[in-house]
This record gives structure tokens, sequence and C-alpha cells, in this order.
């Protein structure tokens, strides 16, 4: 079937079998940011946003995002490049499977509620799994970007 | 592996009941859980062009489309406000915020999933599923119900004066839960719903009126007591059905002290 999705702000038209997973669309459009960490709809790696709202790419049918908008972390690195240099400097990010996802979501989490406090940070990043680090580096990395940013204001 | 030979957004409710006689067809609700059945579809029925992602309040209800997510149940401020945010407490640690935005009402109550969070906390509410063909029913009989092949369309929640609690025990935070507990007072009547039994959820009423007095610690443990009598618990490698009677005591009666507080 034909689909039509506005990938990372450019409108690609393509050809798809009924269940096609959205994650594999991405990957075959060049969008290898996205990855399957679990198979069980669980670990967050493949977060997209779909209409600005962050969904699992493995558990949406290529052909249900038809007609709508998706943004990978492709089309959202400057807005990324704002806070991932203050999770590195925490040394939070090891081998770096999850980090695509992870940044993902703190996209989604920064635009819905830009200053967060560390409880609504943890709650709002529950779903996203790194078996490196316990995510306190990730947590003082985004902290120190949310002080940093008041700061300048 | 899921496979899927057809897709088709139905463009109305009639033209998806219909597809959904087939034994090969299925409704997608968000897919979560589906997509990890080894399961070959004929055609997969989404609902997400009808319109039933809405959450509608009147004066004496509340009215779920079965496409609302599980994110929208958590964020409703309607919702939560009547609820005490017992809704929001007992959604708040599926899986992650991205999963929420997906996972559909209509999937967690047609599944009636033993794990199941969404249905215990409402059935704790005074709550009736509007199915497409069989019209309203009280979802305490949905869920005691044989699944058949009819359409969920909406879930309605009576607005009646209620104080309500939601607690469950999980081994990690977003993990599945070891037991799920909704507690709620309405017509002045004590109701409490355990699931992950493990099976699907069930309302316990206090029929012999032991919180018909004061509410005490002693009280709110005897409640409990009765609940975990009452009710099956069973053992898989999540816990012991004793471990479970347990569970049921203790947070029946944790429930009942903070709905009997609001």
């Amino acid at each position: 079937m034909e689909i039509k999705i506005k990938l990372n702000g450019r409108q690609v038209a393509a050809s798809v079998e009924p269940d096609m997973l959205l994650i594999d669309f991405l990957r075959k459009q060049g969008c290898v940011s996205v990855k399957c960490g679990c198979e069980t709809t669980n670990c967050g790696l493949c977060t997209v946003l779909m209409d600005e709202v962050p969904v699992l790419s493995c558990a949406v049918l290529a052909a249900r995002a038809d007609g709508h908008s998706i943004f990978t972390l492709e089309g959202l690195r400057e807005e990324a490049s704002e806070f991932v240099g203050f999770i590195a400097d925490q040394g939070a990010d090891q081998c770096g499977f999850c980090n695509p996802g992870f940044v993902m979501n703190t996209i989604a989490l920064l635009r819905e509620n830009p200053d967060p406090t560390d409880d609504e940070i943890r709650a709002y990043l529950a779903g996203n799994l790194c078996r490196c680090s316990g995510y306190d580096g990730q947590l003082r990395g985004i902290r120190t970007f949310l002080e940093s940013r008041r700061g300048k204001a | 592996m899921l496979t899927i030979r057809n897709y088709v957004k139905a463009k109305s409710l009639e033209e998806a009941y219909e597809l959904n006689q087939m034994k090969t067809n299925r409704i997608l609700g968000g897919m979560m859980w589906l997509r990890m059945m080894h399961l070959n579809v004929g055609t997969a029925i989404d609902l997400c062009d009808l319109g039933l992602n809405t959450i509608e309040e009147t004066d004496d209800e509340i009215i779920l489309g079965a496409m609302v997510t599980l994110r929208q149940l958590e964020l409703s401020a309607c919702l939560n406000t009547y609820t005490h945010g017992a809704v929001a407490d007992a959604v708040r640690d599926i899986v992650g915020v991205q999963f929420r935005n997906t996972a559909t009402l209509g999937g967690s109550i047609f599944g009636r999933y033993g794990f199941s969070d969404v249905l215990t906390v409402f059935l704790a509410l005074d709550t009736e599923v509007e199915l497409f063909k069989a019209g309203r029913v009280p979802l305490a009989e949905f869920a005691a119900m044989k699944k058949d092949r009819d359409l969920l369309v909406r879930l309605i929640v009576k607005k009646k004066p209620l104080q309500a609690a939601y607690l469950s025990m999980r081994g990690s935070r977003t993990d599945f839960p070891i037991l799920t507990c909704g507690v709620s007072r309405i017509d002045g009547v004590y109701r409490a719903s355990i699931g992950a039994r493990p099976g699907p959820a069930v309302v316990v009423e206090d029929e012999t009126g032991l919180l018909a007095g004061e509410i005490t610690e002693e009280s709110a443990a005897a409640f409990g007591e009765y609940v975990a009598e009452t009710i099956r618990t069973g053992t898989n490698l999540r816990g012991s059905a004793a471990y479970r009677k347990h569970l049921t005591k203790v947070l029946t009666a944790r429930g009942v002290l903070e709905a009997a507080a609001q």
C-alpha cells in the first residue's frame, strides 16, 4: 500500500507492506538512529516523535503513520545539541546504544515541561532503559543543562 | 511474529464491526500487546479515524472513547479531579510515556488482561462499557464475559460522589504489577477491586458493613482481611498465592485509609 509521511520536515511517499513497522520504514529511509533494542515494546530505543508526541516506532504500523509527521534524531540534531554535551560531560554515555532514544524522549520532555523537577525527569524518562549506567549521570547532565539555561536567561 | 495481510482504517463502526466478524481479522487497538504475539492476521482493523480518542464530561458522566490513550487518561483533568488522581496513579507506571502515548483504553479493557492496572481502576468506579451490538453493559459484567467479536466503543464513568485510591505492588517501578488494588466509596459503600491475582481484576464490596462505622486502622485492616479471604489468588513467577493474599490485605487497608481521608 502507498503511504505519505512527512519525515523530518520532508514529504516522503513509499509503498509498504501492511505489516511493516514504522521503525523498519524509518531505517529503510536512512534514519538509522532509530534502533530496536528489546523486541518487547519496553526499552525506548526506537522513540520517534509522531505529530510531536513521543511513541515507540516498533509498535506503530507504517500504515498508521500515513498522513502524519514523524521526527527522528536525524531531523532534530540542533535541538539535541543544546543538551547532549551536558550528559556526555557526566560520563553518562558509555556504550551509547540507548542514546538516540534517550535524546528523543528528553526533547519531548523539555518541550512539554521546560523546567522539570528531578522526579518529573525520572518519571518521563522511565521508559528509556540504559544497561550501562544507573541513570544518575543522565539526571545530573539534564539538571546541569537546566541550571546553565536558567543562568543564561 | 505478527503478520498482517491487509490493513484498513475503518470509515465507520459498522464497517469495523462487519470486518471483525471474520475470525482471522483483528482490531488493532494500540497494537502494543498484539505486536508481541505470534499471529497471522487477515485484515487489521484500525479505529484511529473514528473520533474515538476523546474524553467528554457531562453533568453526570465522563465518556471515554476506546482509542483514548493511557497518557490521555493520566493527564485528563476531569477524570483525575473526579477520581482524586486514582486513574493517573493506575497508569503512571505502565512502561513509559512513549508506550502510554499509543496504548489504548479500549485495548486494555477489551483484553481483560490479568495484569491490567486499567481494568482494576475502572472496576473500582461505577463504569459501563458501550459495545457496538450489545449496548451498555456494566464493566464488572463485561470483565467476566467470554471474549466475543463485538466492538468496544466507549467507556462511561458515572459521576457519583466518590472517594477513591489506587495502589499496586511491583518488583520494580515500570514492571508488570504483582498485585493491583483500587479502593472506592460510592453511595456510602466501600469496594475494592483486586487484579494481577494473577487473574483479571474482581470486585469485592463491603457487604457486611465492616466500614459502615468510623474508619480506623482496625476497621480498614478488617476490610482488607475480608477482601483477601473473599478473592482467589494464584501463584506464578511474580509471586505466590499466599504473598498475594498478604498484599491484598495491606494494599486494601491502605487504600481505605487514603480514600477516607479525602
